[in-house]
């Protein structure tokens, strides 16, 4: 891929990234006129932790997707449909409800801790080059049975109020995090993304099969575990903080791929670019939609993606002449 | 004067019986055997796949002390799965194995037409000669190719024994091989495998009359020059 075409990309997340702390902008600078100290604070308390947020979260699930899709050599793979963002929210849910550590360390470890566990028990399920059947329904059974035991923990959490409480959570939600918050979401998930993309070459050479990539010199076990271990820390540390938000795991590292020719390394960063700026989209689209309140962002990427999802669907099957 | 390719005790635990195999020069070594007879398993071990399998040099060098971008240049192999899972285009697939000479592979294996269609959407002779393209590109010092004539058309097979020659001239190529005759045309050097060890070295032509391919495959030369069950 060329590097003006990721740069271009860059700017684009970048420019959202913008938007999304200055719209919407009449209120804003309204306040901004009547008291300097007050606009300011509201850009830095809750504008960019929520701008910061979409970008890093939706970079971190378009990253993970394209290396867990290099990984199981499916491209239909994704952290959500493959169990580990349900993994992850059970994870924090535990440690929240049962074990009662609210912390943003506690939750974000719990976090990592089910998606790690989501993620190995998808391992050993479908083995690593699964096909797209045994795939899915493995993450399907992990997702269904990561999201029973959710409901399980909070009903039975000591505190009556617990499934209030973790609803909006649990949508999904990018508002009202501070600063503190999503550094805790961010700072692991750019430094997952950072490493998957280095992994790139060894990732781009699994494509060729085990067998291929151990003549290059990569040691393949190593090499899932390193995948594992990065997407489960990414995406469990922003589920701490943000909940589960499917769909951009999957659909960022499609576009990417349409950018980079299909090699799945290449498509990491890319993806986490494209991620980053679908998130940043989709939150401004909660915000602007002229519905007078707020969705939940899991909604809406849940709303655009599933049909992207059955397209894909319907797409393949023509393909196939089915 | 370092042998190009020297190999000790290659061993992989039931499989292979610990073997030796060197190359002192550049030579089209064919690898005949029966099924499960260690041919896959020998190619392995050259490539350390699976474990280390013991010493391999090429030119002088340990390719496991390599990082994989020199080790690229040492060493290229070829499995015999020709499954691509991955929707990936032939021009990227040979790729992967150098981009510097993926051109004139893509060309040698005439892929030119199909350069730039999905490498899962080909048929699987198109899709041999793209993975074939790929290890070519690599333009390394050993080569391994793990049965490559498989699922070719007979011009293909031809033509690919023929760049095999070719690429030999200057390099140590091995390749798993289930035409016999094929094998002893276009080879330097024929090994015979049988149960996890080497069971005949040597010039396919002296190889390929004498007693050790009736004893390994249970076959022989019949009267019309066809090869034909050895009558118990």
């Amino acid at each position: 891929m060329k590097a003006s075409a990721l740069l271009l990309l860059a700017a684009a997340a970048l420019a959202l990234f913008a938007l999304s702390v200055l719209l919407p902008w009449a209120d804003l600078a309204a306040l901004l006129r009547r008291d300097d100290a007050l606009g300011w604070a509201i850009v830095r308390e809750l504008r960019l932790p929520r701008a910061a947020l979409a970008l890093v979260y939706g970079a971190t699930l378009g990253a993970s997707g394209a290396a867990v899709q290099a990984l199981f050599a499916n491209p239909l793979a994704s952290p959500d449909l493959t169990g580990t963002t349900s993994g992850a929210a059970l994870g924090a849910v535990v440690t929240a409800y049962l074990l009662a550590f609210t912390s943003p360390l506690a939750l974000a470890l719990g976090a990592v801790a089910g998606a790690l566990i989501a993620l190995l028990l998808l391992l050993a399920l479908a083995g690593p080059r699964a096909e797209t059947a045994t795939l899915l329904l493995a993450g399907l059974a992990i997702s269904a049975m990561a999201g029973a035991l959710t409901t399980l923990a909070l009903a039975l959490a000591p505190s009556p109020f617990a499934f209030y409480d973790a609803y909006e959570w649990l949508m999904g939600s990018l508002v009202d995090r501070s600063l503190a918050q999503a550094a805790f979401a961010a700072l692991p998930g750019l430094a997952a993304i950072v490493l998957l993309v280095r992994l790139r070459g060894p990732l781009d050479s699994l494509a060729l099969g085990e067998e291929v990539a151990q003549s290059f010199g990569h040691d393949i076990g190593r090499l899932r575990l390193r995948i594992v271990c990065l997407t489960a820390v990414g995406v469990g540390a922003c589920v701490a903080i943000c909940g589960a938000i499917g769909f951009v795991g999957l659909v960022a590292p499609i576009f990417a791929r349409r950018l980079t020719g299909g090699r799945p390394g290449q498509a990491i960063a890319p993806a986490a670019l494209i991620g980053g700026a679908l998130l940043l989209s989709a939150d401004l689209a909660t915000r602007l939609a002229p519905l007078g309140r707020i969705l939940p962002i899991g909604v809406v990427t849940a709303l655009l993606g599933a049909p992207f999802f059955l397209w894909l669907v319907l797409h393949m099957r023509w393909r196939l002449g089915r | 004067m370092t042998a190009l390719l020297e190999a000790r005790g290659l061993a992989l635990a039931g499989r292979l019986r610990p073997t030796d195999l060197v190359a002192p020069g550049p030579a089209l070594i064919g690898l005949v055997g029966p099924n499960g007879s260690g041919k896959t398993s020998l190619l392995h071990a050259l490539a350390g796949i699976g474990g280390p399998g013991g010493e391999v040099r090429i030119d002088g060098e340990d390719p496991r002390r390599l990082p994989p971008e020199s080790r690229k240049r040492r060493l290229a192999y070829l499995p015999s799965s020709r499954d691509i899972a991955w929707p990936m285009t032939v021009r990227d697939v040979v790729a992967l194995g150098s981009a510097a000479g993926s051109k004139e592979a893509i060309a040698a294996l005439g892929l030119a037409g199909l350069a730039d269609r999905r490498i899962d959407r080909l048929s699987t002779g198109e899709r041999s000669r793209a993975l074939i393209a790929r290890a070519l590109a690599q333009d390394s010092t050993l080569l391994l190719l793990d049965e490559p004539t498989a699922n070719l058309d007979p011009a293909w097979q031809i033509r690919l024994m023929d760049r095999l020659r070719h690429v030999a001239a200057a390099r140590v190529v091995v390749a798993a091989l289930h035409d016999l005759d094929l094998a002893a045309r276009h080879c330097d050097r024929l090994i015979v495998m049988d149960e996890g060890a080497i069971a005949a070295d040597g010039a396919p032509a002296g190889l390929l009359g004498g007693a050790d391919i009736r004893r390994v495959f249970g076959v022989e030369r019949g009267a019309d020059g066809g090869w034909t069950l050895v009558r118990p």
